[in-house]
């Protein structure tokens, strides 16, 4: 593993809704190839900042940022960046499984259409690249052309990570993409991280304390919208630095 | 029986009355217009001018007339208001301007006919210099449907859930791209439904028309936009009050209402096959 390099650098970051500040002062190295959980209890800003990571929070009408956020040394946050190109390289999972109202084909071949691609040999060989890769090949290959929503929730679910992997990005976003999944559904989940993580940098917020010690191979405790600890997810989830942290992972509050 | 039933009982029965009221309402007016129409509706009276000073010959100079200008309305309204709900519901923020904007076209829809026919006379007959014509009563036509455009097709647009259009940006899509692929297309038929029905309404409509295109009589069919027309709903209201002749008149009224009403009639049950359908699509 290459822990020397820094795929997503945050610094000073501070984030406003309106007049609310929303993230304070946020520092935090992200490695290449790893896999970031971030927890914290509700409205942390643990979702905000995810959503920081690929800019998905312009589309709020009123927010304001502070400090920078580089994808491999170039802020995102500059001016005359491509904000399209950030959301590129930067893919992302939301919370509630959101199939597009089409076929399990053309859900997955969406990012590249809308990308320009048009040779229909490249769409569907990435199409089927991209399935395998988010472990559903086998389940959809025989009903490409069905409605997305004639699958199941987790199938939902993997199609909208397959979705995501299709425009091939370098960072992957999830955003407790397992909280409405039944237990079988979210394991299947968890060992398509482990498996993405060869390939992808991958940062996810969850609320299940388990998972985030199951999956993550850095830990961020989020409280009030400042990052309380950032570390190894073993020496977060058995000997945390602060207090707090202690209380939060054993179930004190939150 | 016990006195909160026997209250119940009386509560729903007034209920009921005025649902049935309605109804029968309706059906009075049908009921009347078809009784005393049906038999003057024939091939020659939807296919011939009128003649000997028209207490001979169809209507077939008015069916046309209300056709042309209602298909001018739709291509002045639908646009227009289509990209107004767009940039609205889309692209403004919530603010002073636009809370402005959005009263002005509440209010535009409470305006009463007559006075979109009295603009229209003012902006496009004189100032614009079209004169009575089609195009004229076509473009008035086509402000009175506005406020019902826009607001039918904002609210299609509200339809579409918002992840849809998360989704596509978080694909790397730009606003427009994912506004056009991703929710444009199941926003449209919504957006037409309420298109067809504000149509509906324009093409049944007298005032706007009055003084800005519509003849009184025209043996054939306008040649250009610049042309006058005969219209079904002007032409009804002439049988009705304006003819030297009304006894005489009287089943040819009758008839252009009966057309009149199964033409409106029609519009609207194709409006509402749209939404049924779009309905299922979106159970899909």
């Amino acid at each position: 593993m290459n822990r020397e390099h820094i795929k997503i650098k945050v610094k000073d970051f501070n984030f406003f809704y309106g007049e609310e500040q929303a993230l304070k002062n946020v520092a935090m190295d992200i490695y290449k190839n790893e896999v970031i959980g971030i927890i914290g209890p509700s409205g942390c800003g643990k979702s905000t900042f995810l959503r920081s990571l690929n800019r998905m929070n312009d589309v709020i009408p009123g927010v304001k940022y502070e400090g920078t956020v580089t994808l491999d040394g170039k802020n995102i946050f500059a001016h005359g960046i491509d904000v399209v190109d950030i959301r590129r390289k930067v893919g992302m999972v939301f919370q509630k499984s959101n199939p597009f109202p089409k076929s399990v084909f053309d859900n997955v071949a969406y990012g590249l259409r809308i990308n320009g691609e048009k040779n229909k040999d490249v769409i569907a060989e990435k199409v089927e690249k991209s399935l395998m890769g988010a472990a559903l090949w086998g389940e959809v290959k025989d009903r490409l052309s069905a409605s997305a929503f004639d699958l199941s929730g987790g199938q939902q679910q993997r199609l909208c990570i397959a979705r995501a992997l299709a425009v091939e990005p370098e960072v992957l976003l999830m955003d407790e993409p397992a909280s409405a999944l039944d237990p079988t559904a979210t394991s299947k989940i968890e060992e398509l991280i482990q498996e993405l993580k060869k390939n992808y940098t991958i940062v996810i917020v969850t609320h299940n304390m388990q998972q985030a010690a199951r999956i993550s191979d850095y830990t961020a405790f989020f409280m009030m919208g400042e990052l309380i600890e950032y570390d190894v997810a073993g020496k977060v989830f058995t000997n945390p630095s602060k207090k707090i942290t202690e209380e939060y992972i054993t179930g004190r509050f939150g | 029986m016990r006195p909160r039933n026997v209250q119940e009982k009386i509560g729903f029965f007034v209920l009921k009355l005025c649902a049935g009221l309605v109804v029968l309402i309706l059906g009075m007016i049908l009921h009347d217009i078809v009784s005393k129409g049906w038999r003057q509706v024939n091939w020659t009276f939807l296919t011939a001018a009128p003649s000997m000073g028209m207490t001979e010959g169809g209507i077939f100079p008015a069916i046309m007339g209300t056709f042309l200008v209602t298909v001018i309305t739709a291509v002045c309204a639908v646009p227009l208001g289509m990209g107004c709900a767009i940039y609205l519901n889309e692209y403004a923020g919530d603010n002073k301007v636009t809370r402005l904007i959005r009263m002005s076209i509440r209010n535009l829809s409470g305006v009463p006919s007559i006075v979109y026919g009295l603009f229209g006379v003012v902006l496009f007959v004189n100032l614009l210099g079209l004169g009575t014509s089609l195009l004229a009563a076509g473009m008035t036509l086509g402000l009175l449907t506005l406020p019902w455009t826009i607001t039918a097709s904002e609210e299609a647009l509200k339809n579409v859930p918002q992840s849809y259009r998360d989704g596509a940006l978080a694909l790397g899509a730009t606003k427009w791209k994912a506004l056009k692929t991703n929710v444009l297309p199941y926003a449209i038929p919504g957006m037409l439904t309420g298109t067809i029905l504000g149509l509906a309404r324009a093409a049944g409509e007298t005032a706007p028309i009055l003084f800005t295109g519509a003849a009184f009589f025209l043996p054939f069919l306008p040649r250009s936009l610049s042309d006058q027309f005969m219209a079904l709903p002007y032409h009804l209201y002439i049988m009705a009050t304006q003819h030297h002749d009304l006894e005489k008149v009287r089943p040819i009224a009758y008839g252009t209402a009966l057309v009149l009403i199964a033409l409106i009639l029609a519009m609207n049950l194709f409006a509402i096959a749209l939404r049924y359908k779009l309905r299922k699509l979106k159970k899909e």
